[in-house]
């Protein structure tokens, strides 16, 4: 049953951008800023990312509350190898791959899966991971292949659609598995030692499935506060005014202002269908973060035939960015997108060095698309 | 040797280095234009000029005609409010429209896949001869190539049109100057997001209808109400209102500055766009057009097209300024704004 957009399908949207609320909260924010402190927040999601810099957001908030982009990117966080990986699969001649937009313009070492199609790779944009799945019901002589990326925010229907292949039998189908999971990122990076922050705006997306009580340990044991946060201009606004609040009362516990989606235990059903069908890989590579142990999500043995790493030789081999490139220090936002050495030459949205460039959520395409050209205005005419 | 030898045998710079041609290339966005600049036009329009246009103006006998062509690749060849046949009359007539010409007489050029049922080539016929005859145009000839089944998806069409250019009008970006209004015709990525549901792809659907038509009448309502004050015009089709203007403010090194709350969008549009992650900004549209018109005729533009068919929900959706110089800027009510950059890459294929 496909679903209607409906004549009034944006009201539940604009409630969120209404101005008048936005400049009240936005007055809150300068009240509870002052000047005198520097507030330095990480905005862990990358569609967080996205709506700051869509929003203009920066444009608005007071000059003390710096935001500071965190790993919360699937696309940026995959490492070439894996790439490379997935696209040898698709060389096969029988094989279909199946892979969100986000990913067709990831550079590989040989090119991104986009330039590959174009010289004859059957390479497929699909928006969920049961049209891949469709597809495979569509060309029973070819065996399809998901390329499944994402943290627990697109996992559980990576899941739920290799438990669907398993009971209508589908064999000609597999998944490329590249799941990745939230909190071991975020304890790599309040491990590293470079890094001082003062609070979290937690991933909303992901807090759907795995609700908030995973991230108490920042709290309690960081002693960080962190506010699990929704994506609309006011949400995110709403969500600092809470952190404002904590950090100025000396507080540090972990808040919901997502209640309207996240329920603070998660979604049992769909942390039940990845505990079905995934185990957690002892370790995996991040693009900039290095192995991380038991932070990536495998198919397991009752499901091996739906697992393309079983099926399939894979070259696996590891790969290293580009030394000049400094996606390492931007994914743990040590270096602002504009301050690497890449940034608007040789790496562009058009022609993509890292994907940081290539993903509406990677902070460098999205300080690129919508601000770098007005940093470099406001500097222009501050030296006027 | 004369000159015109000698500029001949002078080097060209071919900037074009990418290794093979990609979708991208043909969706209208950045990858077109340095397919355009970089390789097309310094081999063969190596002495031209005026900016890139949407149709090129060429002395004849003493007079001016405007001359364009495009081909339409559109999958499905059918859609809600359209269908190829329909786009590529009204293409053609409408790149003549904004580059200030009325439309006289269309070439038509099919390339047909063997296997192609009578039925479906005769609808496609039948609705070019209608919107011809809606438009004022005569279709005046023709050429058809059949290539091997599997060798072409069903049928491409290509049309040329040549006009004679509408008093009182002339499209120039270098004469746009700050102050000036934007202006736009009606509702932008009815077109794109129609085609992108109609492909059955995604399990949305939407009450949505193609805006493809012909701009020809609003074009002359324009140039009668508001002529000298009229200093450029583009329908913004592949690549959407953001490429056009991206476009324009570079020709003409000045800020392009939108008001976010005038852009006039349906919420289906507006819905679609939210969930798929697009910037109706980078939407085609195949019934609209944008103008820059001098401030002083911005009213008297804007109420003429209000009362002419189909022109009521024309807007002035923003400004010229000095700064951003070369930049399309967004602006929100509450004091935000975003950059909005060419369309990169290709999010909808073939939608014209």
């Amino acid at each position: 049953m496909p679903c209607r957009l409906k004549a009034n399908c944006m009201k539940f949207v604009d409630e969120f951008r209404e101005p008048a609320l936005i400049v009240k909260t936005v007055d809150e924010i300068r009240r509870l800023a002052g000047t005198t402190r520097h507030y330095r927040i990480m905005e862990v999601c990358g569609g967080h990312t996205y709506a700051i810099y869509r929003f203009g957001l920066k444009d608005i908030l007071p000059e003390n509350i710096e935001f500071i982009h965190g790993p919360g990117c699937p696309v940026c966080v995959l490492p070439m190898g894996r790439i490379d990986d997935g696209l040898s699969i698709a060389q096969r001649p029988d094989v279909i791959l199946a892979a969100f937009g986000d990913m067709m313009r990831v550079p590989g070492t040989q090119g991104s899966p986009l330039e590959h199609k174009a010289r004859g790779m059957d390479v497929r944009i699909v928006y969920s991971p049961s049209d891949a799945l469709k597809l495979a019901r569509l060309h029973p002589e070819k065996h399809v292949v998901f390329f499944a990326i994402g943290f627990e925010t697109t996992a559980p229907s990576t899941a739920l659609t290799v438990m669907r292949a398993k009971a209508e039998g589908i064999h000609n189908f597999s998944v490329f598995c590249n799941h990745v999971t939230i909190i071991p990122a975020m304890r790599a990076i309040l491990d590293s030692p470079d890094m001082r922050l003062d609070g979290f705006i937690g991933p909303g997306h992901v807090s759907t499935v795995i609700g908030c009580r995973p991230y108490e340990w920042i709290a309690q044991d960081q002693g960080k506060p962190i506010v699990v946060s929704g994506f609309e201009p006011l949400d995110m606004l709403q969500s600092i005014v809470m952190l404002l609040r904590q950090l100025n009362a000396g507080e540090c516990k972990v808040e919901n202002q997502y209640q309207r989606v996240v329920p603070w235990e998660g979604n049992r059903a769909a942390l039940r269908a990845m505990a079905e069908v995934f185990e957690l890989r002892p370790s995996f590579e991040w693009r900039g973060l290095g192995f991380i142990s038991q932070s990536a999500l495998m198919i397991n043995d009752k499901y091996a035939e739906w697992d393309a790493e079983k099926r399939f030789e894979l070259p696996g081999i590891r790969v290293t960015d580009p030394t000049a490139a400094q996606c390492g220090e931007v994914l743990k936002g040590v270096l602002k997108p504009h301050q690497c050495r890449l940034f608007g030459r040789e790496c562009t949205p058009e022609r993509p060095v890292g994907a940081l460039m290539v993903s509406s959520e990677g902070s460098c395409a999205a300080y690129h698309n919508y601000e770098h050209r007005k940093a470099a205005l406001t500097s222009l005419s501050a030296s006027a | 040797m004369s000159a015109q030898d000698e500029a001949d045998a002078r080097p060209v710079a071919i900037r074009f280095r990418d290794p093979q041609i990609e979708m991208a290339h043909g969706a209208g966005g950045k990858a077109s234009r340095r397919l355009v600049e970089g390789l097309f036009a310094p081999l063969m329009f190596a002495n031209a000029t005026a900016p890139l246009g949407d149709a090129a103006l060429v002395d004849i006998g003493g007079t001016t005609v405007a001359i364009t062509t495009d081909s339409f690749v559109v999958k499905p060849l059918t859609f809600p409010g359209g269908s190829i046949g329909e786009l590529a009359v009204n293409g053609t007539v409408n790149d003549l429209a904004v580059s200030g010409a009325k439309a006289q007489a269309l070439v038509v050029t099919y390339v047909l896949e063997a296997g192609l049922p009578t039925s479906v080539l005769e609808a496609e016929v039948r609705a070019m001869a209608k919107a011809a005859h809606a438009a004022g145009v005569r279709i005046v000839a023709g050429d058809t190539k059949v290539v091997e089944h599997g060798k072409a998806d069903q049928m491409y069409v290509t049309t040329t049109g040549i006009g004679h250019l509408i008093g009182g009008l002339t499209i120039d970006p270098s004469s746009v100057r700050p102050g000036d209004k934007i202006l736009l015709s009606g509702p932008i990525g009815d077109h794109g997001i129609t085609i992108l549901l109609a492909r059955g792809e995604l399990d949305f659907e939407a009450n949505l209808r193609s805006d493809t038509r012909s701009v020809l009448s609003l074009v002359e309502t324009l140039a009668s109400a508001a002529g000298p004050g009229v200093r450029w015009m583009r329908d913004p089709t592949r690549g959407g209102v953001a490429t056009s203007l991206n476009e324009l403010a570079r020709d003409c090194g000045l800020g392009m500055v939108l008001f976010e709350n005038k852009i006039p969008i349906r919420d289906a549009v507006r819905g679609a766009c939210e969930l798929l992650g697009l910037d109706p900004l980078h939407i085609a549209n195949e019934g609209q057009f944008l103008a820059v018109v001098a401030p002083e005729y911005a009213d008297v533009a804007l109420n003429a097209l209000a009362l002419a068919p189909g022109g009521n929900e024309a807007q002035v959706i923003g400004e010229v300024r000095e700064q951003p110089a070369g930049t399309v800027l967004v602006t929100t009510l509450y004091g935000g704004s975003r950059i909005v950059d060419m369309l990169v890459g290709d999010p909808l294929p073939r939608i014209c």
